[in-house]
């Protein structure tokens, strides 16, 4: 076990390396940020030469990488356009990410997997056949139709909620824009859920159980669940990762100041600082969720042992 | 159970990319059947003369009320797609500011925009752009993914350690920040930046597919007679490996090519994806969103198109996963 999470860990080095390197050499290909700075304004050229010293501008790209990420490990991620810190923006806006991303995960768990369980009990049935064409339609509505009609609908015309998250954005305003978020990932929880119910019901261990005479409900949550669950939780632990990257949708259109919308700020004013800081969070975020769902892998299933 | 077993490797091949991809790695439940079947087990006809896979799933294709609706639509898309003036014939860049936002008036079923512009128009002028990204871009990722894939998992070693790490790179980078990052330095008002970036990120999702069916296709008993006969591995790879793992890497790109469409419109709906002129589904949802409160019609013809075209796709990936996979019979 130790060595593997030491395998996987050096693994993670030349990934994490490349992805930020990646995005890091695409955001200075984004423009000057030392004009971004001073907006429409011509810089003088001997202040403008100093700054680039400063930031280490005038650098090979590559450089620039190395002292950044040497920054970036002692924990100074740079400043953003308007001055402030970064890690202060980070303070602010990871626990709002991260809230509406709670929200999310729990629709899923709860909504998805009841009813994948319900369809993939009644394969072939009225219920199951009604919940694949609604995971279909789910699928192929884009999420900002979707939560732009949601909003419109639930917010503005019958007044249920508001329709807008204020800036503190606690867990109730959440709920509206946590549903919109699980759409695409709920159906596809249904989906795997189904498939994986609907292929473990005819096991042997399923029809022991029940000729054991257990009840319904026994043989359902501890034996059949417990082994349909394996892959739906992976995946689910992948879907961290892509939740929080994909919620900038979703924050714009509920005007939700979480990373999104700072990343979106950070690329409108060409700060690099903003962008970079925020997108490596995001992968090393992705990279551990990868991580710990394969640790969990095992632990779900015995049967899987680690070289 | 071997008592080594690495995990990454099931549960890629257990939910293919669930990772970064959000709409592109709709294929988890699918592929995972698929991969475990690589050869086409011979489908035994009505007349008792054996068919290959191919034949047979084209047999159930052509039954399947699924493929039939599906195609049709997506036959209709493509024609409108070529020749939208066939069912449209005024100008989509045409409009009349004075008409700005009024609803739907004879001669113009679904209203105008807030320029001005016949919303019916430029809902049919709009398949062009969102089927040429789609089409382009899973090809280009299809290709790419599958040579790449099928390389490493052909020859693996050293070669399958550096492609699976590169693939990885490209996994890590959330798909819609990507696309923000990458796409705003574009000034291009062309669909080809947009397809190039999907590609860039779509490539790794087909590349996993077509690695893990080649590593099951090569393991089978006549992949090894064929090199115990001397087969070399050029004949071996396109004879006997390709054409065994190609149904998964298929089903993949089917289902990937509406995911790619709704991609492509989320990315128009932030600003970086297609621009004015193109005339794109994606951008006329994003100039209409501000207005549902006054002109709920101009957002909802131009929606509603998208999710129909993306709903065929995936209807006829799923027929097509269906028919080439014949453990679901």
């Amino acid at each position: 076990m130790g060595r593997y999470v030491i395998r996987r860990l050096l693994q993670m080095i030349p990934v994490f390396i490349g992805s930020t390197f990646l995005i890091f050499f695409m955001v200075y290909a984004l423009g000057d940020p030392v004009a971004a700075l001073f907006g429409d304004k011509a810089p003088d050229p001997a202040t403008a030469a100093r700054i680039r010293q400063e930031l280490h501008l005038d650098e090979p790209l590559w450089k620039q990488y190395f002292l950044y990420m040497g920054q970036i490990f002692q924990g100074d991620f740079g400043t953003a356009f308007n001055g402030q810190k970064v890690t202060e923006l980070m303070a602010s806006a990871y626990p709002v990410t991260l809230r509406l991303t709670l929200v999310a995960i729990v629709i899923e768990l709860i909504v998805g997997i009841g009813l994948g369980v319900a369809s993939g009990l009644k394969r072939g049935r009225v219920v199951d056949n009604s919940v694949l064409l609604m995971t279909l339609l789910v699928i192929s509505i884009p999420t900002f139709v979707s939560g732009y009609v949601l909003q419109f609908l639930l917010g503005v015309k019958w007044g249920i909620i508001r329709p807008s998250v204020s800036s503190e954005a606690p867990f109730s305003e959440l709920i509206l824009p946590g549903v919109v978020l699980a759409l695409v990932s709920l159906a596809y929880v249904t989906r795997l859920t189904r498939t994986s119910i609907a292929e473990n019901v005819r096991a042997d261990y399923v029809r022991t159980a029940i000729a054991k005479g257990l009840p319904r409900r026994r043989v359902i949550s501890r034996h059949l669940l417990r082994n349909s669950l394996i892959p739906v939780v992976t995946f689910i632990g992948a879907d961290i990762g892509f939740l929080m990257g994909g919620a900038i949708v979703t924050e714009k259109i509920f005007n939700i100041h979480g990373v999104g919308y700072q990343i979106y700020q950070g690329i409108l004013r060409n700060n690099a600082p903003t962008v970079v800081g925020f997108v490596t969070i995001l992968v090393i975020v992705f990279l551990v969720a990868n991580l710990l769902v394969d640790l969990l892998y095992a632990v779900l299933d015995p049967r899987i042992r680690y070289a | 159970m071997p008592e080594a077993y690495d995990p990454q490797e099931i549960r890629r091949q257990a939910i293919t990319p669930a990772g970064s991809g959000g709409p592109m790695d709709l294929a988890m439940d699918e592929a995972e059947t698929l991969e475990k079947t690589p050869g086409g087990p011979e489908g035994t006809g009505p007349t008792g003369k054996p068919r290959s896979l191919w034949s047979d799933a084209w047999h159930q294709l052509r039954r399947s009320p699924i493929f039939i609706v599906s195609g049709l639509l997506i036959l209709f898309l493509v024609i409108i797609a070529i020749w939208p003036q066939l069912i449209a014939s005024r100008d989509p860049l045409f409009c009349q500011l004075s008409k700005s936002q009024q609803g739907m008036q004879p001669g113009h079923p679904f209203g105008f925009d807030t320029q001005g512009c016949d919303v019916y128009t430029r809902t049919v002028y709009g398949a062009r752009a969102s089927i040429t990204v789609g089409v382009c871009a899973t090809l280009g990722a299809a290709l790419l993914g599958s040579l790449l894939g099928g390389f490493a998992g052909f020859f693996g070693g050293v070669w399958d350690a550096v492609l699976s790490r590169i693939a990885d790179v490209f996994f890590g980078i959330p798909v819609v920040l990507g696309g923000l990052v990458f796409l705003s330095v574009v000034t291009s008002s062309t669909v080809w930046p947009v397809v190039g970036f999907i590609v860039l990120l779509g490539w790794p999702q087909i590349a996993r597919i077509a690695r893990g069916s080649v590593i099951t296709a090569k393991q089978n008993d006549y992949v090894q007679a064929a090199r115990a006969l001397g087969a070399g591995s050029g004949r071996m790879l396109l004879r006997h490996v390709a054409p065994n793992a190609v149904a998964p890497v298929i089903v993949v790109a089917t289902i990937a090519l509406g995911t790619y469409i709704s991609l492509e419109a989320t990315l128009s709906f932030l600003g970086v994806g297609l621009r004015p002129p193109t005339v794109s589904w994606g951008i006329d949802i994003s100039n209409a969103a501000p207005q549902i409160r006054n002109a709920p019609h101009m957002l909802l013809y131009p929606a509603g198109a998208l999710s129909i075209t993306v709903l065929a796709f995936i209807m006829l990936g799923d027929a097509v996963r269906d028919a080439l996979d014949p453990k679901l019979r």
